[in-house]
């Protein structure tokens, strides 16, 4: 049984779609969460993902060069949030702030105009072509292989996909601790839900908007980082080809709820690493080719038959 | 002589794709300057266009279908239809959408094209693409036209071949630039026509207070699903063109987002949304700045390499180009902040009021 069904099905389409999942979702919080208390769609956020994970690249390759010290990705990107957060920042506060009263297209506009900026410039300064993020072959980790193997489930993981998988539980504890615990959090949700009231109430909505960038930075640079970990390779489309299925979450999860992103990100990723199982005989149910219509299609039928989302997002 | 001619066929260059660009920037201005539907998904209805009209008078090939051997005036029709068609059905589901999500789906959409374009590859021959699409006047020049009604009439193979023989060997480019410049004039006609009829008023309308319009009994859904195919089916007119100036088409690289939509979208905010002769300007000003920074950044970039001797310059010069994009993104934040109108605002016809005021009547 489990030699003709499950261990396909669980090693080459379950566990990978968790792993998309994973980035999909950490992706998806900080659109949803820029959504919701900004107002608009940003564009731009796929591009921040990518230019995090160059970042990440780059100081593993400085600090391998300069002091013959490998540093492990997520150790190298603790410089490349810093970086990725100051450039939200500085986006804001220089192409989002003039829009925040005029009307909401024109800011779409700008984040639409700072996506091609973004990549343009790593383009530019990283060159066009793919680069290798961690060199070799990702082995199955030992430990977990024999185990499983031993009860006649053999699972294969290699240690990066339990990273992602780690790293995402971790972050998603830290961001509901400080969205239910901490004061800037719960400023975060007030001025989702109505940033008049928040402001009557004394709330500064200016630090909010920091925060958010903050966040969505954060979990943005994660998602990249994951996502080269993944792929273990670096290319300048990666952040836009990421965009389609991580707006597709935060609909699904419904715009303003980061939990409702999670479990939208990994349907989606779920979705499409399982479209092309074969369900049905043989061949694959929709040509691989296809995947990545799978988060559009979900995305147009949420959009026209509940755009509130699984969780009641916010409709504007 | 000849550096009159190499600059004047390089003006004529300028004005071809310059004109292609104004059509695509007539398209979006319907879509976004009329009606105020925020497309971004201009590479995907290119894409349409420009396939249609590649697989309906290509000759035939093993590489993907066709072969249909159409005159082309009506495969230009047909990619025009085939546009709209699909704009129609995506419009059915997203013109409902507030601005933001129908920006998402229209981005979205132009993905699922390109995607569908890159694996149907015995339709489409993938992502290798089509070659040999024949151009306008140009395709007078091969044999399979010119043996065929109506040249035929007029003078057999041999006859021909010695005709084209004795023109140089540009003398199309000319008559292809001037085509274009007359599509671009007669698109902008109907659509000044357009905009000043009670349709483009009511247009304005629906754009500047949706409510207000569907309280004074205005079908909104309607009217932007009709701006929408409208401004689709030009932008399958102007892939149709690109496809003939191209005469190679493939679904990555031509129809590259950056180049097509966003592009696109400068020339129309810089020249002026809503206004015809603003999206033309836009369309010609950011296409002469694109063109002429490369020629200046590769003579500057020449002077660097022989300055520093050893220095292999072809990796430089990759890299300038999306240096000049990023620097195009620059300016369209610069004018959507300080020129948020364009260069050209629109105009709006002149009110009774204000004529009152002003003593014309």
């Amino acid at each position: 049984m489990w030699e003709t069904f499950g261990f396909e099905f669980v090693n080459f389409y379950l566990i990978p779609g968790l792993v998309l999942g994973c980035i999909y979702a950490l992706g998806a919080i900080g659109i949803t969460l820029t959504f919701s208390i900004l107002r608009f769609a940003n564009f731009a956020h796929g591009e921040v993902m990518m230019i995090g994970a160059y970042f990440t690249w780059t100081a593993m390759v400085l600090s391998n060069d300069l002091f013959g010290v490998p540093l492990h990705p997520l150790v190298a990107a603790a410089p490349a949030v810093l970086l990725a957060i100051g450039l939200f920042i500085l986006v804001d506060r220089y192409f989002y702030k003039p829009f925040r009263y005029a009307s909401t297209i024109r800011v779409v506009m700008a984040s639409f105009g700072m996506m091609l900026i973004i990549r343009s410039f790593v383009q530019a300064v990283w060159g066009p072509n793919q680069l290798t993020f961690v060199p070799g072959i990702a082995k199955p980790n030992e430990l977990v292989k024999n185990f499983t193997a031993s009860v006649d489930m053999m699972i294969l993981v290699p240690n990066k996909h339990f990273w992602i998988i780690a790293g995402t539980l971790v972050i998603m504890f830290a961001l509901s601790w400080l969205l239910t615990k901490t004061k800037i959090g719960k400023g975060m949700r007030a001025v989702s839900d109505s940033p008049e009231l928040a402001k009557v109430s004394g709330i500064d909505v200016e630090i909010i908007v920091k925060a958010t960038w903050f966040v969505g930075g954060f979990c943005a640079v994660a998602a990249g980082v994951f996502l080269a970990m993944d792929l273990q390779m670096l290319e300048t489309t990666m952040g836009f080809r990421m965009l389609l299925p991580m707006f597709a979450a935060a609909i699904l999860g419904g715009i303003g709820r980061p939990f409702g992103a999670v479990i939208g990100g990994l349907v989606i990723g779920l979705a499409e690493e399982l479209s092309v199982y074969p369900w049905f005989g043989n061949g694959s149910l929709i040509s691989p080719g296809y995947k990545t219509g799978v988060a559009f299609t979900i995305m147009v039928v949420m959009l026209v038959i509940r755009p509130s989302g699984l969780f009641k997002g916010r409709l504007f | 002589m000849d550096m009159l001619i190499g600059y004047s066929l390089y003006g004529i260059s300028l004005l071809t794709v310059g004109g292609i660009y104004a059509i695509l920037a007539l398209g979006l201005n319907i879509q976004w300057g009329y009606a105020g539907l925020f497309n971004v998904g201009i590479a995907g209805f290119a894409a349409i266009g420009a396939y249609t009209f590649a697989l309906m008078t290509t000759a035939p090939s093993s590489y993907h279908y066709g072969g249909l051997d159409l005159p082309l005036p009506l495969a230009i029709a047909c990619a025009m239809l085939f546009s709209g068609l699909i704009a129609f059905l995506i419009g059915l589901i997203c013109i409902r959408l507030r601005s933001d999500y129908l920006a998402i789906s229209t981005i979205g959409i132009a993905e699922i094209i390109k995607l569908f374009l890159k694996n149907q590859t015995d339709l489409t021959n993938g992502p290798r693409g089509i070659n040999k699409i024949p151009r306008v006047w140009e395709h007078l020049t091969e044999e399979r036209f010119y043996t065929r009604a109506p040249m035929s009439w007029f003078s057999d193979a041999q006859g021909w071949e010695n005709f084209f023989d004795a023109l140089p060997i540009w003398w199309w480019q000319p008559f292809f630039c001037l085509t274009i410049l007359f599509i671009v004039f007669i698109i902008y006609t109907l659509l000044e026509k357009a905009q000043k009829s009670p349709w483009g008023r009511m247009m304005t309308a629906i754009r500047e207070n949706e409510n207000a319009a569907h309280a004074a009994g205005k079908d909104v859904t309607r009217r932007r699903i009709e701006a929408f195919v409208i401004g689709a089916m030009v932008m399958g007119l102007a892939g149709a063109i690109l496809s003939q100036h191209l005469r190679l088409i493939d679904p990555t690289n031509t129809f590259d987002p950056s180049k097509m939509t966003f592009l696109v979208w400068v020339m129309l905010i810089a020249g002026g949304s809503g206004n015809n002769r603003g999206a033309i300007f836009g369309a010609f000003l950011v296409w002469v700045i694109w063109s002429a920074s490369e020629i200046f950044i590769n003579s500057g970039l020449h002077i660097f390499g022989e300055l520093v001797s050893n220095m292999d310059i072809s990796l430089l010069k990759t890299r300038a180009g999306y240096l000049r994009m990023m620097i195009i993104g620059l300016l369209l934040q610069y004018i959507l902040q300080k020129y948020p109108d364009g260069i050209m605002p629109e105009s709006r016809p002149v009110q009774t009021g204000e004529k009152l005021k002003k003593g014309r009547i």
